[in-house]
């Protein structure tokens, strides 16, 4: 045969990789400065299909990054700025040993200093984009901006955080758009993630705030800044700490780009897309319609904040449902009225009595404020008046499927978000239940009396039939076997599927021993559940009832 | 005393202006002097010449001092000082005008003013109680002495009677007014009351005050040194010649800098960013572009939403109870089902910061960046997809489904079983070492017959004129004649064997044939076959004359043995062992022969005595083997559980594996005419697959299990040991390792066909 032989490696997929060490030569990097721009370039490592092909015929384990990444990592100017850093430090040591502090003065003035822009867009090159991945980068800012200054991280680098999840908030609340509610570590590397969090959050804010017609950064609405500064804020350290302060407080609205105008109700006239049947557009109109409903859920609501509930998640959602809120003055800046305001309609407390009550307003505790709106309504506030046992705080995020199990408290919500009317469960209603069960038993006890009468009745007859005729021989009534069709049938199809299942391949057969698996441990799951409610739910009721009795 | 030192600097000034130029002012010893001379001068101005002269005075003992050189001419020394004195006065005088010039009047004046007020006034120095004479030491040094030092006349000072005590001092302290600003003299040990005047010096000071009242510590500084250019130089020093001569090391430097600037490497100071932080980035997006590397793209998963568990208040059923809370305490982190413990809490103020917060934040900055990704596709199928759609067993009538009579009586494992050509009679051979006969029918004993050893194998000779069946124990095979069918049959059977003779020559075989006579003949014993190693199985072939036998032993080529009925011959037909024989056959129609070692099938043909197959099945020891009554078609048991269809027309290799049972096969057997094959196994079943051959080569057998029965129980690890079909019904028979004593008749006919399953 014609040609050279071909080796082996050096096609295919051991070509296709490098393993990260190889790709850390070949960007003569250290591994901090490789991490960190695999960080910031989104560039992860991929698990080859074929390990052994990869690895040379060797299965050590090791991780592999594609080789067209690392190529496009190698003109990435970023990596030139890492080594300026680099170089950058070494002087600055060098100056310092040295004490030549204007060496040392000049070297921090042209301390070289890179932007993320370009990888942002790069990595976003839509909007969209950014918005698919924007989950990670909140939860980081918010994180970072709970840390306290302690050296872990930069002050700056926290400020920042918490200047843009202020910033964000404020956008939810000016656009309503909220729909569902949200030691041994190293921070070098979650520094470096909120790095690249950071600029892609500003970007998306500048973006967001944009889209709402608002001025970025936020300003807020109403009286001019100097009144603003000028009013009772004295007390506050500094005038531009008091400003964002104000800002976080989320009490205020933002000041727009351009006046609104009286906002119209303009009811436009939807014409059904192309290719997009009527169902669609009516589910869609209705969908829309409920997000309506939901963003004006606390509409011409008022809400006040007793000092111990979490004043700014509190805030934050009343103020996206449209409700109006306030707290405590000595609390917080930015409180708007006080507690004596008799327009209040709702007190949100978190302790078991309060001393002072106004009549006309509901004190109610916060968990209501989380539930009505996972629950997209406004529920009774009865289940959360001072003092009384919560009902259980449901998840959102879940949404069971067929088979799953489903909490009985969801059942009922679910019901009351179908307009059904709830089942009273007071207490008086439930002895009437008990009664009425009591009555039931009595019910049943007597049917079966009956029938026990009904069968005696037929005893006698045949025994003065038998008495009558005295045979030797004795018949037993042969027992009537009723042939279950349906039974008979299933069994038959159960067995024809057994049998089937043997002449399964060896490979289909084990997956499909797998999913069976899987479904019956789901089941299971859900049985136990069921089966621990139930068992609560009885101990709880014998509970009560040796209450009532002493 | 700070305002002295004020005075003293105002007045070093003037005087260095005096003094410049004549004569180095000598250390700072002198300053005191000096400042007293200054003093004196300026009282001059007031008293007269006579303080000068004193002055004059002190300035020779100086010059003496300083030109001690000169002692060699002393007399004209002492004229020159005389000169020299004349003109330092002379020029001193010049001076002083010159000073009364360049000073301000005022300054003086306020300077004058206020030495003249308190020169000496506070100045206590001079009249220090100079009583003790012990000097500045630590007074602690006569703690122990009745005296406190020496008074000028060298005679003890003795320590002022004090014995005090707490009492008197706290009684002291509560009567006496004073005894806030009382305080002791270390010196003489007495005590001091503090003046008004010194309580509040005492109180300025510790204000960080300065001590006098009048005082004023802002007055507006005097520049000397200043840009106005004045029309007398505060001082006449020439310059340096230094001054003069461009530096040489600032131009090393100038030059450093100048060549670091040339190479580059310094830059000049970067200008602030116009551009603002955040902009709008995607001013100018274009929606239709695509990342260059989406290809290969593997966007991260998202994290999982937290359900009901993870509620601060959830369900009563999601909190573990305490046996979950410690099976979930004793797992590893990496193995449990939940990472954190559901918890109630009553209110929300009791809920405590979420502490893994930070941790889990920074295992998904680790998962982002260090975890493969790896695009899995994800089997979404319906479980129901992968289950093959085959014909359904009610549309493959006729196979046996009931069990219908138990064969009971033997007391021991049942290892083989066989039928007769006729379908009429049962002959099951034990480990009781007893052979019995039953009616199929009826499942009636007929016949028990002792053997000298347990009984390995029976076979039933297939040939239906001939009325024999072959009984292996130990080493012997023995040939019966049952004499249950037709009489003309048995008698013709026994013709046959009588019939026999010897031939000429008798040639030395290793089996050796002997004819049972006597009681044994009466009970049915027609020949007994001697070999030399134990007989495990016999089969006999089609016509019914020829007769297989297996001895398995791996050492010697002597494994195998046919033996010839009619010719009472016997023939070892391989040379050469290839393995452990586990079992043969022979091949229904043609003059084949199959050979079962532990992994292989070997066919040979007789005729040419040659080896024209060797199908490989895949199993690691095969324990029985049957052969479609086609011809063409063939299955294995094995101990692995498998059984291995193999397909000879097509390949070497098995056409299908099934894996049905769940322990070793013990038999394997095919119907004669139905399409149907039956296999035993030890887990106590018996699964009965249709297994239909067809004619036309392209088209491939269909195989399907139609039924599982089960009517054995299992014992000692044993469950049915085999199985046979009915020659002509569709019946099957096994024979389990439970011997006797088991179910009864249960069945019922429900279906068309005639059912039978039978079971020992």
């Amino acid at each position: 045969m014609g040609g050279l032989q071909k080796k082996k490696y050096e096609s295919g997929s051991a070509t296709n990789y490098i393993t990260r060490n190889s790709a850390r030569k070949k960007l003569s990097l250290s591994l901090a400065d490789f991490r960190r721009l695999c960080i910031l370039k989104g560039i992860y490592p991929h698990e080859p299909k074929h390990k052994k092909k990869v690895n040379k015929g060797s299965t050590a384990p090791r991780t592999y990054y594609l080789l067209k990444d690392i190529r496009f990592l190698l003109h990435e100017p970023i990596v030139g700025k890492f080594r300026e850093y680099k170089i950058f430090v070494r002087k600055l040591r060098k100056a310092y040993g040295k004490a030549e502090w204007t060496g040392v003065q000049r070297l921090r003035d042209n301390k070289p200093a890179y932007k993320l822009d370009h990888i942002i867009k790069e990595r976003y090159p839509t909007f969209i984009d950014a918005l698919r991945d924007i989950d990670d980068s909140l939860s980081m800012c918010f994180l970072f901006s709970t840390f306290a200054r302690t050296g872990k991280c930069h002050v700056q680098t926290i400020q920042l955080c918490r200047r843009l999840s202020v910033e964000w908030m404020n956008y939810i609340i000016t656009s309503r758009s909220l729909t569902k509610h949200p030691t041994d570590v190293d921070y070098r590397v979650m520094a470096t993630f909120t790095e690249l969090y950071t600029t892609l959050f500003g970007f998306v804010n500048f973006r967001l705030y944009q889209t709402l017609n608002l001025v970025y950064p936020p300003k807020l609405d109403g009286p001019g800044e100097a009144s603003l500064r000028s009013g009772c804020d004295e007390d506050y350290a500094l005038d531009s700490e008091s400003y964002s302060e104000k800002l976080s407080a989320l009490s205020a609205s933002l000041a727009r780009m351009v006046p609104v105008m009286e906002e119209e109700e303009t009811q436009l006239d939807h014409f059904p897309a192309e290719g997009e049947d009527l169902e669609k557009m009516e589910a869609r109109e209705k969908a829309e319609l409920e997000r309506d409903a939901q963003k004006k859920l606390f509409e011409g609501l008022k809400f006040f904040l007793n000092r111990e509930v979490p004043r700014e998640s509190l805030a934050f959602l009343i103020r996206c449902l449209g409700g109006q809120v306030s707290w405590d003055k000595s609390l917080c800046i930015g409180s708007t009225y006080d507690v004596t305001d008799e327009t209040i309609t709702h007190h949100i407390v978190d302790r078991p009595k309060i001393d002072k009550q106004y009549i006309n307003r509901y004190y109610i505790q916060p968990q209501w404020v989380y539930d009505s709106l996972n629950a997209k309504m406004l529920l009774p506030v009865e289940e959360y008046f001072l003092g009384v046992t919560l009902p259980p705080h449901l998840s959102p995020f879940v949404e069971e499927t067929e088979g799953d199990y489903v909490p009985p408290e969801k059942l009922k919500l679910l019901a009351l978000q179908r307009g059904e009317k709830p089942q009273e469960e007071d207490e008086e209603e439930d002895d009437d239940d008990e009664e009425e069960e009591e009555d039931d038993d009595d019910d049943e006890q007597s049917e079966e009396d009956e029938e026990e009468e009904d069968e005696a009745k037929l005893m006698e007859i045949e025994e003065k039939r038998t008495k009558g005729k005295n045979l030797p021989v004795k018949v037993t009534p042969g027992k009537v076997k009723a042939e279950n069709r349906t039974k008979a049938e299933q069994e038959e199809k159960a067995e024809e599927k057994r049998l089937a299942i043997m002449m399964m391949k060896k490979r289909e057969k084990y997956l499909y021993e797998k999913i069976m698996f899987g479904k019956k441990r789901n089941i299971r799951d859900a049985n136990k559940l069921a089966a621990k409610r139930k068992a609560h739910d009885e101990a709880s009721k014998t509970d009560k009832k040796k209450k009532k009795k002493c | 005393m700070t305002m002295t030192t004020k005075v003293k600097l105002i007045t070093r000034d003037s005087e260095e202006s005096v003094f410049s130029g004549l004569e180095e002012s000598g250390s700072d010893s002198d300053d005191d002097d000096d400042d007293d001379e200054e003093e004196e001068e300026e009282e001059d101005d007031v008293s007269g010449l006579k303080s000068s002269d004193v002055e004059e005075d002190k300035r020779t003992g100086e010059d003496v001092q300083l030109s001690s050189k000169d002692i060699t001419e002393p007399q004209t020394d002492i004229k020159g000082s005389k000169d020299k004195k004349k003109k330092k006065k002379s020029s001193s005088e010049v001076k002083k005008d010159d000073e009364s010039v360049t000073v301000t009047s005022q300054i003086i004046e306020g300077l004058k003013i206020l030495s003249h007020v308190d020169e000496y006034e506070h100045d206590s120095s001079d009249e220090e109680d100079i009583r003790n004479t012990v000097g500045n030491i630590p007074m602690e040094w006569y703690k122990d002495y009745p005296h406190i030092g020496y008074d000028l006349d060298g005679k003890k000072i003795i320590k002022p009677i004090r014995n005090k005590d707490e009492l008197d001092e706290f009684l002291d302290k509560m009567e006496n007014p004073d005894y806030w600003r009382t305080v002791q003299d270390k010196m003489t040990g007495a005590d001091i009351r503090l003046s008004d005047d010194q309580v509040e010096l005492v109180r300025r000071l510790q204000q960080g005050k300065f001590g006098d009242v009048n005082f004023n510590e802002y007055e507006p500084a005097v520049e000397f040194f200043s840009n106005e250019v004045m029309i007398h130089p505060v001082t006449n020093r020439p310059q340096d010649k230094r001054s003069f001569i461009p530096s040489l090391i600032e131009k090393e430097k100038v030059g450093k800098l100048v060549h670091a600037i040339k190479m580059g490497w310094i830059k000049p100071r970067r200008p602030a960013e116009t551009t603002p932080q955040y902009y709008d980035l995607w001013a100018k997006e274009d929606p239709n572009s695509i990342l260059g590397r989406h290809k290969m793209h593997v966007p991260a998963p998202k994290m999982k939403l937290p359900g009901h568990e993870e509620s601060y208040n959830p369900p009563p059923e999601y909190l573990m109870s305490e046996e979950e809370r410690l099976a979930w305490e004793q797992l590893d982190p990496e193995d449990r089902k939940l990472s954190y413990l559901p918890q109630k809490f009553a209110c929300l103020r009791a809920v405590p910061a979420y502490s893994r917060f930070i941790h889990e934040r920074f295992e998904r900055c680790l998962d982002l960046y260090l975890c493969p990704r790896q695009r899995k596709m994800r089997v979404n199928v319906n479980p129901e997809d992968l289950i093959p759609k085959l014909p359904k067993p009610k549309d493959l009538h006729p196979f046996p489904t009931t069990q219908s009579l138990v064969y009971l009586g033997h007391s021991s494992l049942i290892r083989s079983i066989s039928v007769s050509p006729s379908g009429q009679w049962l002959v099951s051979g034990s480990d009781d070492c007893t052979v019995r006969f039953w009616e199929v029918s009826t499942a009636r004993c007929l016949k028990t017959m002792e053997v000298g050893g347990a009984v390995k194998a029976v076979a039933w000779n297939p040939n239906p004129s001939v009325s024999l069946v072959a009984v292996s124990f130990d080493n012997t095979v023995l040939l019966l004649n049952p004499g249950l069918c037709d009489r003309l049959v048995s008698t013709s059977t026994d013709q046959l064997i009588s019939s026999y003779e010897d031939p000429e020559e008798s040639k030395d075989q290793q089996v050796q044939w002997t004819v049972s006579e006597g009681e044994d003949h009466e009970q049915g014993h027609r020949l007994t076959l001697k070999h030399p190693k134990a007989v495990r199985q016999v089969t006999w072939h089609g016509k019914g004359d020829y007769l297989a036998c297996v001895m398995p032993d791996n050492t010697s080529n002597l494994q195998v043995v046919i033996h010839q009925v009619s010719k009472r011959r016997t023939q070892n037909p391989f040379r050469k062992s290839k393995g452990l024989v586990q079992c043969v056959s022979f091949h229904p129609i043609r003059p084949y022969f199959f050979v079962a070692t532990q992994r292989y099938v070997r066919v040979y043909n007789l005729i040419k005595q040659e080896l024209t197959k060797k199908l490989m099945t895949n199993c690691k020891w095969i324990s029985s083997m049957a052969i479609h009554p086609g011809g063409d078609n063939l299955i294995c048991g094995s101990y692995d559980c498998r059984l291995a269809w193999f397909d000879l027309d097509l390949s070497t290799k098995p056409y299908k594996v099934l894996r049905h049972h769940k322990k070793a096969l013990r038999g394997v057997a095919y119907h004669r005419h139905y399409p149907l094959f039956a296999s035993a196994s030890d887990d106590g079943s018996v699964i009965v697959c249709h297994g239909m051959v067809y004619n036309d080569l392209l088209q491939n057998p269909l195989i399907v299990p139609v039924k599982v029965l089960k009517g054995h129980s299992v014992t000692q690890d044993l469950g049915v040991l085999d199985v046979t079909f009915h020659p002509t019904q569709p019946w099957v028979f096994s024979s389990g390792a439970d011997g006797t004593g088991h179910q009864n008749v249960a069945g019922r006919n429900h279906a068309s066909d005639v059912l039978l399953n039978m079971s020992l």
